[in-house]
């Protein structure tokens, strides 16, 4: 099967976005939050290649090639946040206060969490780039000397909850602008956040796109003066 | 031949976001250079929105789909995971939270305080 699989360039990706469509399907049928489509895709494609013993390098083979497609998505995120230029320019000051205390959220949580459960130094700077997106946080973590595939997995951890309970939070905690549940998003997970973001509403969308950059950028600089505190 | 080119112009900006990340020595992705450089562009006009519209925002529909090979991912470093699992997964949970709460609120404070002002 191992072989199999290896041989053909496209089961990869077949695999994956039959998954997604069943992921898809699921939440469409049931409409619950649990029933993520990224969660049930991931899920079933882990529960495939377990049961036919496929190593993920092998899936992964083809795979990559939807990775592949991250970038010019990441930078196509641009567009959105030009069609809502005005609205940017005009809550400048709000958005970057948000953003802000969002990053001090975020490693200050981590920080007195990873206290409490007394974590080492390598397991704390591992935790602290968690909210934002995968690329800048593997360099983060990297350079604070974490563990770089744990912290990957925390950030795509990160990145499918924010995914699953954005709705949720903004109702339950009556998050009312289109632009607070964009930057909420955006700034607590990131990019795979953002994917719902952008079903939620192009204010939602092009928020959540902006705090991805800002968040990232702040928490460079964030992540090495908190990675000081212990 | 329209969607063609908007795909060339976004990946020759992505490509220039790659390069930029080549010569700038910071634990910042090329992507984010590329996001930033797109939007420069597109603010001066030197890219029409209408040139790379469509394209741009088929890949943004699509990118949940780009996360799960990282996510299947998991599977390797599980064997690592295992070691502190419990406190690794309360504090990602916790503080996702807390963040979107605390990012969203404050942000809706600062609109609707600037708004009153009016």
């Amino acid at each position: 099967m191992d072989n199999l699989i290896m041989s053909s360039a496209t089961v990869g990706i077949v695999i994956s976005l039959l998954a997604y469509e069943i992921g898809l399907a699921a939440q469409r049928k049931w409409k619950l939050a649990l029933l993520n489509p990224l969660l049930i895709s991931i899920a079933i494609v882990i529960a495939f290649l377990v049961v036919f013993h496929v190593d993920y390098e092998s899936y992964n083979m083809s795979a990559k090639y939807l990775s592949y497609l991250l970038t010019p998505a990441t930078v196509s995120l641009a567009i959105p946040l030009y069609l809502q230029l005005d609205l940017l320019k005009k809550n400048i000051g709000a958005i970057f206060g948000g953003v802000i205390s969002g990053v001090i959220a975020s490693l200050g949580t981590v920080l007195v969490m990873s206290i409490v459960f007394g974590l080492s130094h390598k397991e704390y700077v591992t935790m602290l780039p968690k909210s934002i997106t995968t690329a800048i946080g593997m360099g983060i973590s990297e350079e604070l000397g974490g563990y770089v595939t744990i912290s990957v997995a925390v950030i795509i951890i990160t990145g499918v909850l924010g995914n699953m309970f954005a709705e949720y939070i903004c109702k339950l905690f009556r998050i009312k602008s289109p632009i607070s549940r964009g930057l909420a998003i955006g700034t607590a997970s990131h990019a795979v956040g953002t994917a719902r973001a952008m079903e939620l509403g192009e204010v939602e969308g092009a928020m959540s796109s902006l705090a991805i950059v800002v968040c990232g950028l702040c928490t460079v600089i964030g992540a090495s003066i908190f990675s000081y505190l212990w | 031949m329209k969607y063609l080119r908007q795909f060339g112009i976004i990946l020759a900006v992505t490509c220039a976001g790659e390069i930029m990340k080549y010569f700038i020595p910071l634990p910042i992705p090329g992507s984010i250079y590329g996001l930033i450089l797109m939007f420069v562009l597109l603010l001066t006009k030197v890219i029409k929105v209408e040139h790379v519209k469509e394209t741009g925002e088929f890949l943004i529909e699509i990118m949940p789909l780009m996360f799960i090979p990282a996510g299947v991912g998991l599977i390797t470093s599980w064997s690592q995971l295992q070691s502190f699992l419990v406190p690794l997964l309360v504090i990602t949970v916790v503080s996702t939270f807390v963040v979107m709460i605390v990012t969203g609120k404050v942000t809706d404070f600062l609109i609707s305080r600037k708004e009153g002002k009016k």
